[in-house]
């Protein structure tokens, strides 16, 4: 089983050189950690910069330079800071070209549930309903199970959703998986999990087809 | 030409109970904090207040929220404040929450004569429910009205006595639009300059849009998450 990090770093393996890229709070943001060596990729966060640097050392915290997830930040050279309209102008114009985000739940048809537990939990949906309703290339990051050991990989999401049909891929702790019509298709198991061990976690349909390869990292 | 007020004080005469107020801030930052001061001051209720998200417990929108003088919130976010949530779950406030996007569209559209656009975020959840759907290039699309304000109030780290801001920072965020979309826009700043003291080249709200302008006396500046790395 992987740990956040681990999950954090499997998903850095989709980084492309020239990317774009928009991380959600948690378990995305940990991505940044773990670019491969020899690409450039720029990091968007949606209250308005592009070109997001690593934590300020302590004392030099500015309040007027922080992240969505009002972090206090940096800013890398060559970084710009525009407005909320422009900042979602370029995600909804999709030209940020992978978005990561945390789910409570993703369906076998893509669909994805983060924002809302009625009666219990209503933070808002923040910018995660303009991101998932027009970002090309999602992947959701997130454990396999939730406290209660309940899948959240599931037919058809109990939760108010934030997005249909949106998500392409899915990494947890336990495994990778792409969105197909036919449900979820296993790509990667984590080291030392096994094809039984994730059917058995995962509610969904679930495809399976020859040899599932353990992820590399 | 010259909009220039004595203060927080003069800048917010004419709010009255059950107004629709604007306010600009992404969280803590660039949030108009002396004029949110005078509101409490103030003590007008029943407040529709539109901004992003509604401060913490004991500070910006949140201090709005303790003397009850808020009717009615729009937002796209509103964690990080118990009382908000209290409040919401009670019913003893409205609420409208939309996407982070889709609040800025609206207040940027507002400003710009725009009633409406079309916008996919949301479509197939409960942010669509009642409004028009129309499919264009095959993906559907859900109606978004423009939102206006009797008052804007903005937050710029520089004005001019025109009314030219420039923002600093990621404390831009919403205040550009919302500064456009006001019936009467406020705008609070950390240096008040004299006209031809700022590029043209480099003013971000140009002040045509600004109705009344005033150097704040004191920011807090308050750091919601302060992240940092140790020094090597």
């Amino acid at each position: 089983m992987l740990n956040k990090n681990q999950i954090a770093q499997r998903i850095a393996q989709e980084l492309k050189d020239g990317y774009y890229v928009n991380l959600g709070i948690g378990i995305p943001t940990l991505v940044a950690n773990y670019i491969p060596e020899g690409i450039e990729v720029e990091f968007q966060s949606e209250n308005g910069i592009l070109g997001m640097g690593p934590f300020p050392f302590d004392g030099d915290e500015d309040a007027d330079l922080i992240n969505a997830g009002k972090q206090t930040i940096t800013a890398r050279a060559g970084a710009v800071f525009f407005d909320s309209a422009t900042s979602f102008a370029m995600i909804r114009g999709q030209h940020v070209q992978l978005t990561v985000l945390g789910a409570m739940e993703v369906s076998d048809t893509g669909d994805i549930a983060n924002w809302k537990i009625p009666g219990k939990m209503v933070k808002g949906m923040g910018g995660a309903m303009d991101l998932v309703a027009s970002a090309e290339n999602i992947i959701v990051a997130m454990m396999h199970a939730n406290r209660a050991g309940e899948s959240k990989l599931l037919k058809k999401c109990s939760l108010p959703i934030t997005g249909v049909g949106c998500v392409k891929r899915v990494v947890t702790d336990l495994a990778v998986l792409d969105i197909t019509p036919e449900g979820f298709k296993l790509i990667e198991r984590a080291p030392g999990v096994s094809v039984e061990e994730i059917k058995n976690a995962t509610e969904g349909r679930l495809v399976i087809e020859g040899e599932i390869p353990e992820m590399r990292f | 030409m010259n909009k220039v007020v004595s203060g927080p004080q003069e800048a917010l005469k004419g709010i009255e109970d059950g107004m629709t107020l604007m306010l600009g801030g992404f969280g803590l930052c660039g949030i108009p904090e002396n004029s949110i001061a005078e509101l409490v001051k103030l003590g007008v209720k029943n407040l529709t207040c539109i901004s992003n998200n509604a401060g913490v417990d004991d500070f910006g929108l949140g201090l709005l929220l303790q003397k009850r003088q808020i009717r009615k919130m729009i937002s796209s976010y509103v964690g990080e404040n118990d009382l908000f949530e209290r409040l919401m779950l009670s019913g003893e406030m409205e609420v409208d929450l939309i996407p982070q996007g889709s609040l800025a569209e609206r207040c940027r559209a507002g400003g710009a004569g725009i009633p409406a656009f079309f916008t996919p975020a949301g479509y197939g959840t409960e942010v669509a429910e009642g409004k028009e759907v129309r499919v264009f290039n095959g993906k559907p699309h859900i109606l978004e009205s423009a939102l206006t304000a009797d008052f804007a109030i903005v937050k710029a780290w520089k004005g001019d006595y025109l009314g030219n801001l420039i923002y600093k920072g990621t404390a831009r965020n919403f205040n550009p639009m919302m500064a456009m979309a006001g019936k009467i826009t406020i705008a609070e700043v950390e240096e008040l300059v004299e006209p031809g003291e700022l590029d043209p080249n480099f003013i971000h709200t140009p002040g045509i849009f600004v109705n009344r302008i005033f150097q704040g006396e004191k920011f807090e500046k308050r750091i919601e998450q302060r992240t940092v790395r140790p020094r090597a």
